[in-house]
């Protein structure tokens, strides 16, 4: 069974490496891009029997740093 | 007076801390390495070392915070034993929930290295009771994810309880209000990302961090 996880920043907190992708883009003439903001994806092979709530836990002792970044759980068959 | 300097694979200020803390101090300075769970007995002084420990994967300190000997670490804090963390140190400490807030990616992007103007702002510390309030001293950074970040009421605690020991006298990397280095609500632990242990003695082209490893003598004695 695959989990995947979406970490991203918080509202309100600068990405200043989703600033530098906005501009690289705008760079190669890509226009209309209004925000773009980084995130980090994680994959994680486990058994059926790992609960949600063990993966939020996952994200709030290890994966996400609450102080700054948000998390997503996305759980497939 | 006893001290440990933390290592952890990737740790490259470790043996530069070791020299300052045993130079400046006189400590008797163990080296302890990060899959130890206990601390060596009677410790004075903790530092958390700058480097890359394990090479910055997932965030700055993050794997490094939940490393075994980390654990003894928060232990000895709490016990009120002083505890250092310098640059990745820094981040390990706020990993470790030790300190407040988050270090991020420097506003710039790019990696800072050279030496900055630094304001002390807090000179009632045990870290800082050699400086003076308002002195401006010069302290090399080196660093990627130095922007410090707190939500605003963490950091109107922070000033309003004098608890930022450093502020950035020019601007580096983007840091909330200019924070370069913070105390924890006890005032034994100190996290900062200027490096003190590299100007220690004129031959490194100053002398300006050493006066924190000196008040740490007459704070500890």
């Amino acid at each position: 069974m695959k989990t995947r996880i979406f970490v991203t920043l918080k509202n309100g907190v600068l990405d200043p490496q989703g600033k530098a992708i906005h501009h690289a883009l705008e760079g190669l003439g890509f226009q209309g891009i209004s925000d773009v903001r980084a995130g980090r994806l994680i994959e994680i092979e486990h058994e059926p029997g790992i609960t949600t709530a063990q993966l939020e836990d996952m994200c709030r002792k290890l994966l996400a740093n609450m102080v700054i970044e948000n998390f997503e759980i996305e759980q497939k068959g | 007076m006893r001290a440990a300097v933390i290592q952890f694979p990737g740790s490259n200020c470790d043996r530069d801390m070791a020299v300052a803390i045993r130079e400046v101090t006189g400590a008797d300075t163990s080296m302890v390495w990060h899959r130890e769970t206990e601390l060596p007995a009677g410790l004075d002084l903790i530092a958390v070392p700058g480097g890359f420990s394990y090479g910055d994967y997932l965030r700055s300190g993050a794997m490094a915070a939940r490393s075994p000997v980390m654990q003894a670490v928060v232990a000895a804090a709490g016990r009120g034993v002083p505890v250092l963390g310098v640059c990745n140190g820094f981040q390990i400490l706020t990993e470790a929930g030790l300190l407040p807030g988050a270090l991020m990616r420097n506003a710039g992007i790019r990696f800072v290295c050279r030496e900055v103007k630094l304001t002390v702002e807090n000179s009632q510390s045990m870290f800082t009771s050699r400086y003076l309030a308002g002195e401006e001293i010069i302290i090399p950074v080196a660093h990627h994810d130095g922007n410090y970040f707190a939500d605003e009421a963490t950091l109107d605690r922070l000033e309003g309880e004098g608890r930022v020991a450093f502020r950035y006298a020019e601007e580096v990397n983007g840091s909330a209000r200019n924070i370069a280095g913070i105390l924890n609500d006890a005032g034994n632990v100190l996290g900062m990302m200027p490096h003190p242990e590299r100007m220690i003695e004129a031959v490194q082209g100053g002398s300006d961090g050493r006066r924190l490893f000196e008040g740490l003598i007459r704070e500890i004695a």
